[in-house]
């Protein structure tokens, strides 16, 4: 039974550390986001059973389709990710620690015979004039060597970037700080959006995600003074979103007139803000001048959109339509004049081009003076206490890349045999544990050049 | 505009590569692959003025943003990535018929950048989502690593045309003959398929990074599932698995080159498709 239960969980953690188990995972990884990119995410339900019906709804929604990327299977498929990860490191790591921490020293013939870069030769000098020599060039031409002696012979270990064993081991555990601060994030951070019109303030912003957005207390209030939109010259294409914020925490305007733009957030006791989105806030209220053609009297309105007015002949009218830009002409509204008992006149009216209206012919010219829309800025709201996290992960992933990819360990063994008559025979071998193509020309040249200098 | 008349030279000059390398494998003659580098050098060349030219002007209209904002800009910019890791591959192993299967991309690239619409082709002010110092360093660190991932479908390419052609005429000791002759040994194009995703794929993720950190930067969430970021995730994972696949037995070979082409087929999905079929945040501004 013992050994039964022994050798499944033996079973089990070699699954858990297995290559085949990262390639079959990162390949469901990729597979699987698929869905999620063609089955558009967090729809409503109505949505969803408009496009896809209603048996295809409910596989999908027992699936978690709608929502996949936070569907069980998937941080499942992310979970076992990272328990490879982990399996992996705990595996592999304490061999690579012993090979960097305790590098054999004294190599026997069955390690040279591993090396790919081997080299043997006799020297007709001693070992011990030897020694310095090799122990010299060792130090200028490749990295200062540890000597060791055992029955009689000197051994000579010299290594570079030792370290770069551990790149990968790195690159690993960045994935992991990378899941722990998304969690972070997840667990003690929101994200929420908050629409304030101009010239008012609010402390309560609506958290996103669930079903219904719930409100959550800032602690402090958010004003907003003012919204504009700047538009590059002559066309339609938005230059620059801008809210006028002021942060007032217990009475006092700790931030005041900041500018919030898109790429520029204003930040406040960890909370972020974001200029995200606008619109017009209520009805927008008009100055009208209507100017009788006849006698050339002038009469000003000020009128809401919808409210009606009287002309001097006391036909009714009112603005029913409004345009902040129409058909790039600019500010426009669109007049109904009401005759009582006859079908209603219709006209639009052109800010910028005042002279426009007196083309139609009517007893009354009007022209639009002036006009007040009210705005509200849509701003993204975010606490993420976990981000910073993220962004070690981050640069230690680069980090740790660059040295795997690109770093390699290097090795050089050299072993001096005393033989008969003073002579010496002398074993060279080296390794390198990435890029062993190059490395194998830099071994060529590494014992030609020593066989110079010990000839010399 | 003077720098479209570059671009156009540009498109001649790596045609011409693309003709002579393909010759070189018929011809054998090495004058012809060298005449073939030096046209690639001169496109090369041509598509960096053009490049920077297309920056001057964007400054004289008083923007002064890096070409890098819309579709158009997005493709040449591909192409001169591929010409950046080819000629370094060049340098690295002269294996001048490698050339015949990677201008192809840059080629068509261009060509299909030509064939724009002039509106598409115009220098526009830049929105303010894009108003960020992070564009330049997303868009350059994603294309060098798509550059990356073409050149390393181009050498899987000709790995699998070659083992197919080896296993056909019997064993592998055999060296293929013809016009196989000209083809870099498996070995090679094996070590420059695994090369090019090895620039590549730190690219790639740095360009990821920087897109998520510009993404926090600018709405406040580093990472949306947003069908664009998902699939340089997607890509992401096949070129992880691709790496990971080189230390397994039974996965060498054959089996990585097929992963390094599917690799590239999502990379130009992650590209294109997604802003053609999908909907999400990455549209290219007047593309």
């Amino acid at each position: 039974m013992t050994t039964n239960k022994r050798s499944f969980l033996d079973a089990l953690w070699d699954f858990c550390c297995s290559l085949k188990l990262t390639l079959f995972t990162l390949i469901m990884l990729a597979a699987t986001s698929v869905i999620g990119t063609v089955i558009q995410q967090g729809r409503s339900p109505e949505e969803y059973l408009r496009v896809y019906g209603e048996n295809t709804y409910r596989i999908f929604e027992k699936l978690g389709f709608f929502d996949m990327y936070h569907s069980w299977w998937f941080l499942g498929l992310l979970a076992l990710f990272a328990v490879n990860l982990i399996a992996c490191s705990i595996k592999r790591l304490p061999r690579v620690w012993k090979t960097v921490r305790n590098p054999v020293l004294a190599p026997d013939d069955g390690l040279y015979r591993t090396l790919s870069n081997m080299e043997e030769m006799v020297s007709k000098q001693s070992p011990e004039s030897l020694r310095g020599k090799i122990a010299e060039y060792l130090k200028t031409n490749f990295a200062p060597a540890r000597v060791t002696e055992a029955d009689g012979k000197v051994h000579f270990y010299a290594e570079k970037m030792a370290w770069a064993r551990f790149g990968v081991y790195v690159t690993h555990a960045s994935i992991l700080i990378v899941f722990i601060g998304a969690i972070i994030g997840n667990v003690f951070g929101y994200k929420a959006y908050v629409n304030i019109v101009e010239g008012t303030e609010t402390s309560r912003v609506w958290k996103r995600g669930g079903s219904q957005p719930t409100p959550i207390d800032l602690g402090f209030t958010v004003r907003c003074d003012k919204f504009s939109v700047t538009y590059y010259e002559g066309t339609m294409r938005p230059k620059l979103y801008k809210s006028l914020i002021t942060v007032i925490d217990n009475g006092v305007e700790v931030k005041k007139d900041r500018e919030v733009i898109v790429n520029d957030p204003l930040k406040y006791k960890g909370i972020v803000f974001y200029q995200s989105s606008y619109g017009p806030a209520g009805d927008p209220s008009f100055v009208l001048s209507v100017t009788e053609r006849a006698t050339g009297q002038n009469q000003t309105y000020n009128l809401r959109q919808g409210q009606p007015g009287r002309l001097a002949n006391g036909l009714p009218f009112r603005v029913a339509n409004f345009a902040e830009n129409f058909q790039n002409f600019g500010p426009a509204v669109r007049i109904e004049v009401m005759p009582p008992g006859e079908p209603v006149r219709a006209f639009t009216v052109l800010k910028n081009f005042p002279q426009f209206d007196a083309q139609r012919g009517d007893d009354f010219i009007f022209s639009l003076d002036d006009f007040q829309q009210l705005q509200y800025t849509g701003l993204q709201v975010a606490k993420d206490p976990g981000v910073w996290v993220v962004w070690i992960g981050c640069i230690l992933m680069m980090v740790g890349s660059i040295i795997a990819f690109f770093m390699s360990h290097r090795r050089v063994w050299i072993t001096l045999v005393p033989l008969d008559g003073g002579k010496t025979g002398i074993k060279l071998g080296a390794a390198a544990h990435r890029n062993q193509a190059a490395f194998e020309m830099y071994f060529d040249d590494f014992k030609k050049n020593l066989k110079q200098e010990l000839n010399s | 505009m003077f720098s479209d008349q570059i671009f156009n030279y540009t498109t001649l000059a790596y045609f011409i590569a693309m003709v002579l390398f393909i010759s070189f494998i018929a011809t054998k003659s090495k004058n012809v692959g060298l005449g073939g580098n030096i046209a690639a050098w001169i496109g090369f060349g041509l598509n960096t003025l053009a490049i920077g030219w297309r920056w001057y002007e964007s400054k004289s209209l008083g923007y002064g943003h890096a070409p890098l904002s819309n579709l158009y800009e997005s493709v040449v910019f591909f192409a001169w990535s591929i010409l950046l890791i080819y000629l370094l591959m060049d340098i690295k192993y002269k294996q001048r018929a490698l050339g015949a299967f990677v201008m192809p991309f840059a080629v068509l690239g261009m060509a299909w950048a030509q064939m724009m619409p002039d509106h598409s082709k115009s220098i526009q002010p830049l929105v303010p989502a894009l108003q960020s110092n992070w564009l330049t360093y997303h868009v350059i660190t994603c294309f060098i690593g798509y550059a990356g991932f073409a050149i390393a479908c181009g050498a899987s390419i000709m790995y699998l045309i070659k083992v197919g052609k080896e296993e056909k005429s019997g064993g592998a000791n055999t060296p293929a003959g013809g016009i196989m002759s000209m083809f870099p040994s498996t070995r090679i194009l094996d070590d420059i398929n695994y090369k090019a995703i090895m620039i590549g794929w730190p690219m790639l993720t740095l360009g990821i990074v920087t897109g998520a950190a510009w993404a926090n930067y600018a709405w406040g969430t580093y990472w949306s599932w947003d069908p664009k970021e998902t699939w340089s995730l997607i890509v992401w994972f096949i070129y992880a698995a691709f790496l990971h696949a080189r230390f397994t037995r039974g996965w060498v070979g054959r089996k990585a080159a097929w992963l390094s082409i599917i690799g590239f087929g999502a990379t130009l999905f992650c590209y294109l498709g997604v802003n053609l079929v999908l909907s999400g945040l990455h549209s290219y501004g007047g593309g």
